[in-house]
């Protein structure tokens, strides 16, 4: 009997491995540590990056993982990467990943015995700890009372005042309407912040200059905490001039020890949103270091913290700091601390949540090399230093194969950027023995870098950490409006760049034109070969127009541009998105966005995307005989830079708008854009407030199209053309 | 290309030139009459390659944002290939002071000849615009024929550019005749060879019809128009009052009535787009379709299309990401991209090869078939199937489009061009069903009744006769509210198609691009022939 059941396992086996071998599909086989007893299942409350970063560990720790998303989330990465997952309803976030109730419901039917709740969401709400914890779930997280006292901010700088820690000076108040708030604002002096006291991060922070800037910030900030927190209250403080935003990242655990990890530079920001952040700071000496992180420390043991938190300073050009907040959760750019100290950071969470001592004393706490984080967003740099743009990722490729790179992204080939959620694609995080060699590793990895189906922000990044200034380490806050006072257009090229883009560009095209006449097969009627071994071409880039001489020598081509020539070899894989370019033994990773027929083609060629057009000579010629087509006016015309919500119409059929009125609020991607008319005009009419640009809707339009849609949409078009 | 031949032509006799000293007698009665015959080949060389724009008064081409016939062959044609026939055919009208000799052109208004499109044979007609408005006189339509009898003979594509105000009225009938010359050269060609029409100016009248005749109409934007009369015409009958280009411009034809299959923005612009396209078309009916390196792996995954199609099935996605992800290197040449859009056609290559894709777009009216859809699609099958260009279909079609308007409108006959034409191909069909394939469209779209040779359903397949709704409340009167999940259960998969072998396979959509470029290299010696006929009577 016992004989028989073996065999007929032995059976089952052998059929499962010639499954395999049949299918070629590996068997999943986990490795548990048996050393540490932890968490059995454990659910994200949240979505994208973060949420696969926290598998990730789980996976690691032998933790079973529980997923949620919303409808449109269904086909996620983290849904794929999760043992489980569970819709928690409808996209917009209110419904799905911020509402607790289904959420509840997931972990109860789950049985999840924690809770990572990420960043952002519900990381920093108190009332789902509370709840968390009413039904003995584990929040991997500080407990209510630390959420509490560090998410209200004037709570959390009579804590940090009393426990010693340096505080801005002059701040106080709740607001209760403009008038007060410019009241405020004038007792404090000029310049001040104003933002929602519940909402975290630089999201709705304004800065007034003088009363009329109060009142409108005061009107915003109103609005944005009534809207996304349901708290009204405000927070108006000093503001301090050109400061670095430097943060500590502490890790406390339930037995009363807490260590600081060293800290992180967060100052390149764009509206108080974090772009680039590295660890270490070339600004901090040791000995500010130590001052940041003992009263850091200080801070965490005051509160009961335990789990990792981060406290954010302003750090002046005298190197006095200033406790700003606390963020209780993990955050974004926690990739630059582990790299750095070889912690895991989520690791260390979930133990801690789990109730264990940390295992490390402060002292056992390194600085290793130096690590740099980009956040890839899916916007346009061009626009404010990037406004959200959405669509298909039509091609995805990240640059694992750089040496020293992690990224951590929540999407991949395919996945759609939508108007819902963040638009961040990734954290591209380079590690390198000093922070020379994790820039360079930095621009190599964003050069080769393929995202393709949405604008994005490499351009903007490649710029920054190549920047004399940043390279220099001389930066504040206020880095991209002093770098980029008109805005960033781009990178600009130098006359060798230049000729470098155009050398590349005309080889590419000479490599198409002779492929396209290569048949393979023995054709009826011969093809002529043609013996041309030398182009005369023409290429409009920008405003120029360059005359180029192109000669083929084997695999390399020779190329004539302003009396220069130049080498250029490379394998020409036209179907590669990533081309390697040795251009006179210079190497570039360069990537052809598109080409057409009509010579026109787009390359990505030190981060920005050029646009050109290569001709051959007699092409080029003639082309100044076409027509030039008139450009469409689009003045009477409103275009939404994004899709999004409107949140709030200021005119009505019939009104006369002057130039520069505003006419309506969207808000996409949590930010509110005032849009403004671009002439004198009347309204001829509105058609369906408050419409949602919808996903269905949005599909039927091409890519510029899109932006016209929202108005549509909306419609406030304006513009009866007379006055 | 002999642009412009007098200088090339005077150092190969030098003795014209007076360097060399022979004797006097023999400069006398041998080389004078030489030289002077020379001399009139190479000016009347000279002023054929300058066709009507030797008149200082004469139309200005460049005025009117065109280019003259020969610089459109220059960029047309590969460097120095292009050869001329008949440059020195004259009018042969007396009438009117026609036969002045300021009234004749060597070459007349247009410039034949033949030439190489990256290496490969094409013969080419350039109207030229600046001689007597690019009318078509009787030899006018004699050089057209003559390059249109050889390229049938040798089997090698026509390529016409077309510029011309119409038939040359002094010459009456001999200019009808010219037209019906070209109209049955152009019936007699169809099938045999490609042939390919780029409107670069106006056409009007009876010569609209030898464009219609052939495979592709393109147009260049705001300097072509296409129409049977002109707006004057027009007002005086009808009392319309319509422009020039509402009435047969660029944009009317491809979006509105399908005449022509694309537009371009200039003469340049067309005519490089014109050398792209013509590496897709074999050069005839004896070819097979044209193989191209290749750079993109036959083998390569596409990860993207396990998530592209959405879970609701009433919910819109883009077919063009799909083709644009499975061809090679992303390049889809489509043709009539602003026509019946619900419907996408056009050439890309796989692993090399040229392929014609036709698909449904779900993103325009559901992808339903509807009449100018029906109509766009069979036309194009019919192409790739004359010219040995395998099909690959992708289904998402929730049907025929309802209504009056379709029924009046005839889609019953319409409609049955689609069927018809997937029914008659021959050539390798290969079809993926990416969502919905409902009812009479589902056999349309090259399903495995029409003789498909591989169908594939991608794990979202519905084959159905209906949506689940539609066929509860027939089956059930709407009495039976829990039989809808059940019909989904039963029908709104692949399932029932693959058990009867209706599909091939189901295949994970990632693996489409491999799948499909295994198969066309099998399917490549493909052969399959259909009863003897003279030919079949596909309802027009």
């Amino acid at each position: 009997m016992k004989e028989k059941r073996c065999s007929t396992t032995q059976k089952w086996e052998t059929l499962c491995s010639r499954w395999c071998l049949v299918t070629s599909h590996k068997l999943y086989s986990s490795v548990y540590d048996p050393n540490e007893k932890t968490f059995e299942k454990l659910l994200i409350a949240n979505r994208g990056e973060i949420a696969c970063r926290v598998i990730k560990t789980c996976k690691k720790m032998g933790i079973k993982t529980v997923a949620i998303h919303s409808d449109v989330d269904a086909n996620a990465v983290h849904v794929k990467m999760a043992d489980e997952a569970v819709c928690v309803g409808p996209a917009p976030t209110s419904k799905s990943y911020l509402n607790m109730d289904a959420i509840m419901e997931v972990i109860r039917k789950m049985g999840a015995q924690a809770v990572h709740p990420g960043y952002g969401f519900l990381s920093e709400n108190k009332e789902f700890a509370r709840r968390l914890a009413s039904e003995g779930v584990t929040f991997i997280g500080p407990d209510t009372h630390a959420i509490q006292a560090m998410g209200d901010k004037i709570e959390s700088k009579l804590l940090a005042k009393n426990a010693k820690v340096n505080t801005i000076p002059g701040f106080d108040g709740v607001v209760k309407d403009a008038d007060e708030a410019v009241r405020i604002a004038r007792e404090i002096g000029y310049p001040v912040m104003i933002k929602a006291s519940a909402g975290g991060g630089g999201k709705g922070m304004r800065i007034a200059w003088d009363d009329e800037e109060t009142r409108e910030g005061f009107r915003f900030s109103s609005q944005e905490a009534a809207s996304s927190f349901g708290d009204d209250r405000l927070l108006i403080e000093k503001f301090i001039d050109n400061p670095r935003h430097i943060e500590i990242q502490v890790l406390a655990d339930k037995h009363g020890n807490a260590l600081w990890l060293n800290e992180r530079e967060c100052s390149i920001q764009r509206r108080n949103q974090k772009v680039v952040e590295e660890a270490p700071s070339t600004f901090l000496d040791p000995e500010t270091r130590r001052a940041m992180g003992e009263q850091a420390v200080a801070l965490a043991k005051a509160v009961k913290y335990s789990s990792a938190g981060t406290v954010e300073f302003l750090v002046d050009s005298s190197k006095n700091f200033y406790f700003l907040e606390m963020n209780t959760r993990l955050q974004v750019e926690h990739p630059v601390t582990e790299c750095i100290t070889g912690l895991d950071l989520v690791q260390e969470m979930i133990r801690v949540a789990k109730g264990y001592p940390l295992r490390h004393k402060q002292a056992d706490i390194p600085i290793n090399g130096w690590a740099v984080e980009c956040r890839v967003y899916a916007e346009d740099p061009y626009k404010s230093f990037g406004l959200p743009s959405i669509g298909k990722l039509s091609q995805y490729q990240e640059p694992l194969h750089v040496p020293s790179v992690r990224v951590d992204s929540g999407i991949q080939q395919g996945s759609d950027i939508s108007i819902y959620y963040d638009p961040m694609i990734s954290k591209l995080i380079t590690y390198g023995s000093n922070r020379a060699e994790a820039l360079k590793r930095m621009e190599e990895a964003l050069d080769n870098y393929v995202i393709r189906g949405v604008a994005h922000n490499i351009s903007l990044l490649r710029e920054v950490i190549v920047h004399p200034r940043f390279v220099q380490g001389d930066i504040s806050t206020k880095f991209l409006p002093e770098v980029y006072p008109d805005g960033f257009k781009g990178h600009k090229l130098t006359d060798l760049e230049r000729r470098q883009l155009l050398a590349t560009a005309v080889s590419l095209y000479v490599v198409e034109q002779l492929r396209s006449q290569r048949f393979l097969g023995t054709p009826r009627i011969p093809i002529a070969k043609s013996k041309r071994s030398s182009w005369e071409l023409s290429v409009h880039l920008g405003d120029g127009i360059y005359p180029v001489a192109v000669s083929k020598d084997g695999s390399s081509f020779s190329v004539e541009v302003d009396g220069m020539k130049l080498n250029v070899t490379s394998e020409w894989n036209l179907a590669s998105p990533l081309l390697s370019v040795t251009i006179d033994g210079t190497q570039r990773t360069i990537q052809r966005i598109s080409r057409n027929a009509s010579g026109e083609t787009s390359i990505q060629f030190l981060g920005t995307v050029y646009k050109l057009q290569i001709l051959t000579k007699v092409a080029a010629e003639l082309s100044k005989y076409m027509p030039e087509k008139a450009a469409e006016d689009t003045s009477s015309i409103l275009r939404s830079p994004m899709p999004g919500t409107v949140v709030a119409v200021s005119v009505k059929p019939g009104d006369m708008v002057s130039e520069g009125q505003e006419i309506c609020v969207i808000e996409a991607m949590k930010m509110q854009n005032s849009m403004i008319a671009a002439k004198t005009g009347k309204v001829s009419h509105l058609r369906s407030l408050k419409t949602i640009c919808n996903l269905s809707n949005r599909i039927e339009f091409k890519k510029e199209k899109r932006r016209i849609l929202v108005v549509k949409e909306l419609s406030l078009i304006v513009v009866s053309l007379s006055k | 290309m002999h642009l412009y031949p007098v200088e090339k032509s005077l150092q190969l006799f030098p003795f014209s030139c007076g360097s060399a000293a022979p004797t006097v007698s023999l400069l006398f009665r041998v080389w004078l009459p030489l030289c002077l015959f020379l001399r009139r080949i190479i000016t009347t060389q000279a002023i054929s390659s300058f066709g009507g724009l030797q008149l200082l008064n004469g139309p200005s081409v460049a005025d009117q944002g065109k280019l003259t016939a020969r610089e459109r062959i220059l960029l047309l044609l590969d460097p120095d290939s292009f050869d001329e026939y008949d440059m020195f055919v004259e009018h042969r009208c007396t009438d009117f002071g026609m036969d002045s000799s300021k009234n004749k052109y060597p070459g007349d208004s247009v410039v034949t000849g033949r030439g190489r499109i990256n290496g490969r044979l094409a013969y080419v007609f350039s109207q030229d615009f600046t001689v007597f408005g690019g009318s078509l006189s009787g030899v006018h339509a004699q050089k057209i024929c003559k390059i249109m009898d050889q390229a049938a003979m040798v089997g090698a594509p026509v390529i016409g550019l077309n510029d011309s105000g119409g038939a040359r009225i002094q010459e009456g009938v001999e200019s009808l005749a010219g037209y019906a010359d070209i109209f049955l050269r152009n019936v007699l060609c169809s099938g045999v060879i490609p042939q390919i029409s780029l409107i670069m100016g106006p056409c009007a009248g009876g010569a609209v019809y030898s464009p219609a005749l052939t495979d592709f109409t393109f147009m260049v934007k705001d300097t072509s128009y296409l129409f049977i009369t002109g707006p004057d015409v027009v007002k005086s009958v009808t009392n319309e009052d319509v422009t020039q280009e509402q009435l047969g411009g660029a944009k009317t034809h491809t979006a509105v009535s399908g005449v022509a299959h694309r537009a371009f923005e200039n003469d340049i612009d067309a005519l490089l787009n014109l050398r792209e396209f013509f590496n897709y078309l074999p050069l005839s009916n004896r070819d097979p379709a044209p193989v191209c390196e290749c750079h993109d792996p036959s083998d390569r995954p596409v990860p993207e299309l396990d998530t592209i199609v959405p879970s609701e099935s009433t919910k819109a996605y883009d077919m063009l990401d799909i083709v644009h992800s499975i061809v090679d290197e992303r390049e889809f040449f489509e043709i009539m991209p602003t026509y019946a859009r619900n419907i996408v056609v056009g050439f890309a290559r796989m692993n090399g090869r040229t392929v014609g894709i036709v698909g449904n777009q779900p993103k325009v009216a559901s992808g339903c078939l509807d009449i100018n859809s029906s109509v766009k699609g069979a036309r194009f099958v019919r192409f790739c199937d004359a010219f040995n260009i395998p099909l690959i279909t992708f289904v998402d079609v929730p049907g025929f489009l309802p209504g009056t308007a379709q029924e009046y409108g005839g889609i019953i006959r319409h409609g049955a061009k689609l069927l018809f034409a997937f029914a008659e191909a021959t050539v390798p069909k290969i079809t993926v069903i990416t969502r919905k394939a409902y009812g009479g469209a589902y056999d349309v779209m090259s399903s495995k009744h029409l003789r498909g040779d591989v169908n594939y359903a991608w794990p979202t397949a519905e084959v159905a006769v209906m949506g689940a709704k539609g066929a509860v409340q027939i089956i059930f009167r709407g009495k039976e509210a829990d039989a809808e999940e059940e019909y989904v259960d039963k029908f709104a998969n692949p399932f029932p198609a693959a058990m009867r072998g209706f599909v091939d396979d189901i295949i994970q959509p990632s693996t489409t691009r491999a799948r499909i470029c295994h198969d066309l290299d099998v399917l490549a010696s493909k052969s399959q022939s259909s009863p003897w006929k003279k030919h079949a009577n596909i309802p027009l």
